[in-house]
């Protein structure tokens, strides 16, 4: 779903605690007594700064110049994202992402976080079921989308075949502005609902049932418990839920990619602003364009990381969180 | 019935249907990649498995590489799984178990790279690969994968863990140094924790597609994802072709998967809480 989709499928809970227990080696020395350790840690460093960082930060320039990949690069100042304010293409693709966005991130974190509830009171079966919502996650999302296609085709896909069984109209959805989005979501809440459900399922499991039996004592029932104990106590978890799939999100591609081709589809609903990106630099050779949209993905990224943030910590109440 | 085991055959109920709704785009692929085309077309649909598995799969041979493509990937996936395995364990064993100057400041740095979506950096990084004549290499692939931060952070909390003090400062008493402790004592013991980030890191390189898309120039160099989206365009309405594609490039996951699953599912989740 994700341009990369090596990205950390797990965080630290609260800010990550570098002290390890009890470094064995207690004496102070020198930088070279430790030559060792910086050698063992370097290799990500030094990959980081060669294919991560420094790309970042010729990304950058890059968006304040005009080049087609070939020629001379040429200075053009402001004027790419001159351009890309009075775009609407652009604009276009971002509405497309934020709606895909929220029609796919929502309903996937709702369903995993009832799925798991449901897997934390399950006592036999446990393992399979596990396993079973699991699998979705580890196919490829290139088959997945091409599945996807074939199964909301118009004329002979499945779902309007069960649509026409019980007397429904059929629905042209690869060709229709919101059918586009809403298969895109229906793909992304199978592929990542189960994944989200298993991060959920072990954050329930530190949470003591001490809590819940004193909870009963008082005359709690399964709703006040869900909201007054589990929610609360799950918070850090769904944050960092909400913030992994808000950066995934936002870079959507390859489905639309797969499912649609280069056009992006009828309006160019399915256009995202990473395939719009991608387009602009690799098909259109516009890298200084490209460059320039990436950095407002990249903006736009942070901006909603930043948000969900403050949201999930102000929606703590003023409670301090130690 | 008592009211308990009522509610215990319904929740079983509601987990089977999520189960069949996680689980029926592979039979439906199975579905699709056994029957003709034109039985796919016909209403109402066809809802079993066909005879025209081979036909289709004869197919698929016929109009992609796909052995070829199937080697690039495993190639792919392969080596990069075993360069992260080793950069990474090394990596976290330091970060574990040794007091060095500018440890926490160098730890903050990798885990804020989890925040950063370095992919968006595509073009440069397209252009460092041509300036290193990398482009339609699978070098291109490999490289830049071969450490990463989520590894290293994984395995640095599975080492603090699972390896206690005093058997280092055993090793350390009979002269063993950093790189001896590495082989004889850290890597028997966290063999479990690199099996999780062995298929992880597999099934993440296997999947890749945007990076393989841009970088791998050649049609005859091209990974296994970039075969099937070729597959798609040529035969986008030959559904029981392209079903026998992806179905055999999802295959190999899933058999690897079901034999590891159950430590890997507990591991992801654990990384995902342990502080």
């Amino acid at each position: 779903m994700t341009l990369s989709r090596t990205a950390a499928p797990a965080a630290p809970r609260t800010r990550p605690r570098v002290r390890p227990h009890r470094a064995p080696e207690r004496r102070r020395r020198g930088f070279l007594a430790y030559w060792p350790q910086y050698l063992a840690i370097s290799p990500f460093y030094i990959l980081f700064a060669v294919f991560g960082l420094a790309p970042l930060l010729f990304s950058f320039y890059l968006a304040f110049q005009r080049w087609d990949g070939i020629g001379e690069m040429q200075f053009a100042g402001l004027d790419n994202f001159q351009y890309l304010i009075s775009d609407d293409v652009f604009w276009l693709s971002l509405w497309n992402t934020l709606l895909i966005w929220v029609l796919s991130t929502v309903p996937t974190l709702c369903l995993a976080l009832v799925l798991a509830v449901l897997l934390n009171s399950v006592k036999r079966f446990k393992a399979f079921y596990r396993m079973a919502f699991f699998i979705p996650n580890i196919t490829s999302t290139v088959a997945i989308s091409i599945f996807f296609g074939a199964l909301f085709a118009t004329n002979y896909g499945l779902v309007n075949a069960a649509l026409k069984a019980v007397g429904l109209p059929e629905v042209a959805w690869l060709q229709n502005t919101w059918g586009i989005k809403i298969v895109i979501a229906v793909l992304t809440v199978w592929q990542w609902t189960g994944y989200n459900a298993i991060i959920y399922l072990a954050g329930l499991q530190t949470i003591s049932s001490d809590l819940y039996e004193q909870a009963k004592v008082d005359g709690a029932n399964a709703v006040q418990l869900f909201f007054h104990i589990t929610l609360p106590l799950l918070r850090p978890i769904i944050l960092f839920t909400v913030v992994l799939s808000t950066i995934g999100g936002l870079q959507t591609f390859t489905e639309p990619k797969v499912l649609l081709g280069d056009t992006a589809g009828t309006g160019q609903s399915g256009l995202t602003m990473v395939f719009y990106f991608y387009r602009q630099a690799f098909s259109h050779n516009d890298y200084g364009y490209g460059a320039a949209i990436a950095m407002v993905v990249l903006l736009v990224v942070a901006l909603f990381t930043i948000l969900n943030w403050a949201l999930v910590q102000r929606g703590e109440g003023g409670r301090a969180r130690r | 019935m008592s009211p308990k085991k009522a509610r215990g055959l319904l929740l079983h109920g509601v987990l089977i249907a999520g189960t069949i709704l996680a689980l029926f785009p592979f039979y439906w692929m199975v579905v699709m990649a056994t029957n003709s085309t034109a039985d796919i077309y016909r209403f109402p649909p066809k809802l079993t498995f066909g005879s025209q598995l081979i036909t289709n799969l004869r197919n698929v041979l016929d109009s992609i590489d796909f052995f070829g493509s199937m080697l690039n990937t495993l190639l792919v996936a392969g080596t990069t799984t075993l360069l992260v395995l080793f950069f990474d364990s090394l990596a976290a064993f330091a970060f574990a178990k040794y007091d060095f100057p500018g440890r926490r400041a160098l730890f903050a740095v990798l885990i804020g790279t989890f925040f950063l979506p370095v992919g968006l950096a595509v073009i440069p990084q397209f252009v460092i690969m041509v300036e290193l004549g990398w482009v339609g290499s699978l070098r291109a692939l490999i490289i830049p994968a071969a450490a990463n931060a989520f590894g290293i952070f994984f395995l640095r909390q599975y080492i603090q863990n699972a390896i206690p003090d005093s058997v280092l400062d055993a090793a350390r008493l009979d002269g063993a140094g950093f790189f001896r402790q590495f082989v004889s004592v850290v890597l028997p013991i966290i063999r479990p924790g690199l099996a999780f980030l062995g298929i992880y890191t597999f099934i993440a390189a296997w999947n890749d597609f945007i990076w393989p898309l841009v970088v791998l120039v050649n049609p005859d160099q091209v990974t296994l994802q970039v075969a099937l989206q070729q597959l798609n365009g040529v035969h986008g309405t030959d559904y029981s072709r392209i079903m026998a594609g992806a179905l055999l490039s999802v295959l190999p996951l899933i058999v690897m998967f079901l034999i590891f699953a159950r430590n890997f599912v507990s591991d992801l989740a654990k990384g995902a809480v342990r502080e």
